[in-house]
């Protein structure tokens, strides 16, 4: 095989690493919009929490990331339900804006406690259990990306099993379709959008104790994945887990490809120009409602 | 209008123009200066995103193009920047009806988002061209004192009447807009769009003269900050934070409410500056954090901003009868 096709189809594989993480990070941002309509733009903060959680049990307790991961889970669900609760249960109904600029105080508010609270330095996870390379085959990957991307793939499935096959799902499931006539079968429709919430944001946390062991930490890291997210949902399809999951992919895959034909600062460029085709051509998405 | 508003607003008029001699010293005077540019840019925004109720989120595009069009035109043929000014309301215009014509067709959150995703890109090809600075920027030059010029070293004075001009204009021009047939056409989209196209009104063609309008209003904001500043970049002209700033100060003071985003330009900037210098010191977030808690608080409490707040107040005050049905804050139960 030639050298520069080796290239090719090692960065495209990464691409698709990368794209499961994305493709985590969507399917929490797709939960909470298609369960209530609701845009949530401090969903890159719930990563970034996702990944102090994890620093802090490293660097305090020499705990991996792996190990805290539940906890992190845990921690991020309990704080989306809260969030709910507190702010969102208020806006429901409220326009458009005000919606958009309550999660979007929400993003300056969590941005500005982490700074307080851990200060604006960058920081990392040295030796993490999952470190060092490894080979399938000729193809080389990082092991903290491999397994990043295979934790995605099961929490992603995990998602949308409870989705299909639990009461609960369903329940949720139902309430996004018709809210009103959720209510009407009993469901309880408040209980259901903090189910959301808290769903979404520990999807969005997961996603960031997977990344800690690679990326680093940092109280505005949400804004390198809030774009693409959004891109993400819509390719798949406003409100659909499984859509945001191959959109995910398909994301990852086009961002490493324009790095690698146009130069890595066309990177998000390309990816917000796919949002632009998608919502124009098709705007329902891969896997969208009609 | 009543005799008392027409006072009111003659009062407020007056403290403008004096307000130069009320301040007393020249960082004062460039608070002021920064309070009627962000207005400005206010009052633009709401055309479109208040009047016509289509949320643009991508509005630093406008204004980046304002400014950069303008130092383009003196730097490579020593064009005036009133000339320049102009040409650069143009473009914004061209740039936004190209841009209006697909997008139009997205409702809420997809437009929204859309408009995110076109400023972004225009920011990101910027900062990857050299022609155009790149990230490092254009440097205006100094040596054109004057009026013919457009640059004031010496005294900041001349800048804040030319952008309190550039303020009454677009206020004057958003209320031709709001009294005019064009006004009521924007608020059927904004409110009843099926019944507006229903009754024949082209939705397309009224969302076109509404961005047109506000991004003509924006690019001439964007080229006074290319003025008084002599230098531009992407990250002070072409960002998605200064597109959110430019709604959020609508969205303070009253979005579709002529004065609205004026309030929202005094409250925002005197806060900002507040707690800038109050706790900014530190680089520890809490002007941040400070930040964050307000927006949440006027967007769940106040959610038709300060001016709305207080007409709703009026209204209850004057009398229940006269009361506004209040937005119902509560969830399904």
């Amino acid at each position: 095989m030639s050298p520069s096709l080796e290239i090719l189809i090692q960065t495209l594989a990464s691409g698709v690493l990368i794209g499961l993480i994305y493709a985590l990070v969507a399917v929490g941002l797709t939960m909470i919009f298609g369960v209530m309509d609701i845009v949530n733009f401090s969903h890159g903060e719930f990563l970034m929490l996702g990944m102090y959680s994890s620093f802090w049990g490293f660097a305090l307790w020499r705990l991996d990331p792996m190990f805290t991961l539940p906890f992190t889970a845990l921690l991020l669900f309990a704080l989306g339900a809260a969030i709910y609760h507190v702010v969102i249960r208020r806006i429901i109904r409220a326009p458009m804006l005000s919606q958009i600029f309550t999660t979007f105080g929400l993003m300056i508010l969590f941005r500005g406690l982490a700074q307080f609270l851990w200060k604006p330095d960058f920081r990392s996870i040295d030796h993490s259990i999952v470190e060092g390379k490894v080979a399938l085959g000729w193809l080389q990957f990082g092991t903290p990306q491999l397994v990043a991307g295979a934790g995605a793939i099961v929490v992603t499935g995990a998602v949308w099993w409870f989705l299909q096959r639990t009461r609960v799902g369903a329940a949720l499931e139902a309430t996004a379709a018709d809210r009103e006539a959720a209510a009407l079968m009993g469901i309880d429709v408040q209980r259901m959008f903090a189910l959301a919430w808290g769903i979404g944001a520990a999807c969005a946390g997961v996603a960031g104790a997977l990344l800690s062991t690679f990326f680093p930490i940092f109280p505005e890291v949400g804004a390198n994945f809030i774009l693409v997210a959004f891109v993400t949902v819509a390719l798949g399809g406003f409100g659909s887990v499984a859509g945001a999951f191959w959109a995910g992919i398909i994301v990852g895959i086009v961002e490493v490809l324009g790095g690698f034909l146009l130069g890595p600062q066309y990177k998000l460029a390309l990816v917000l120009a796919l949002y632009l085709l998608v919502v124009l051509l098709r705007p329902r998405g891969l896997l969208g409602r009609a | 209008m009543p005799a008392a508003k027409r006072v009111a607003l003659l009062a407020v008029l007056a403290l403008a123009v004096a307000l130069p001699w009320l301040v007393a010293n020249p960082s004062q005077l460039n608070f002021a200066i920064l309070v009627l540019m962000i207005a400005q840019a206010g009052v633009a925004w709401n055309i479109l995103g208040g009047y016509a109720g289509q949320v643009s989120l991508g509005h630093a595009a406008f204004y980046g193009i304002g400014a950069y069009t303008s130092t383009k035109l003196l730097l490579a043929w020593g064009l005036s920047p009133w000339l320049g000014m102009l040409a650069g309301g143009l473009v914004a215009v061209a740039f936004a009806l190209a841009i209006g014509w697909p997008c139009f067709r997205l409702k809420g959150h997809y437009f929204a988002m859309a408009t995110i995703a076109i400023a972004e890109i225009l920011q990101i090809v910027v900062t990857n061209t050299d022609a155009m600075g790149g990230a490092v920027g254009l440097q205006l030059p100094f040596a054109n004192e004057g009026w013919a010029g457009f640059v004031f070293n010496r005294s900041k004075l001349p800048y804040y009447y030319i952008i309190l001009a550039l303020l009454l204009v677009t206020l004057s021009a958003s209320r031709l807009i709001e009294r005019s047939f064009l006004g009521y056409y924007f608020r059927a989209i904004k409110d009843e769009p099926d019944a507006a196209r229903s009754v024949g009104i082209d939705l397309t063609r009224y969302k076109l003269a509404a961005i047109a309008a506000s991004s003509f209003l924006t690019a001439l904001g964007g080229s006074f900050y290319a003025q008084k500043e002599l230098y531009i970049d992407p990250g002070s002209t072409l960002a998605t934070s200064l597109s959110i700033k430019i709604a959020l100060v609508a969205i303070l003071g009253g979005v579709g409410t002529l004065s609205g985003p004026v309030v929202g330009a005094v409250i925002l900037t005197a806060i900002e500056e507040t707690t800038r210098t109050v706790f900014g010191g530190t680089g520890r977030g809490t002007d941040l954090i400070v930040y964050g808690l307000l927006i949440i608080v006027v967007a769940v409490f106040y959610p038709a901003g300060v001016v709305g707040g207080l007409r709703d107040l009026g209204r209850r005050w004057r009398g229940p009868g006269a009361a506004r049905e209040p937005l119902p804050a509560e969830g399904e139960r």
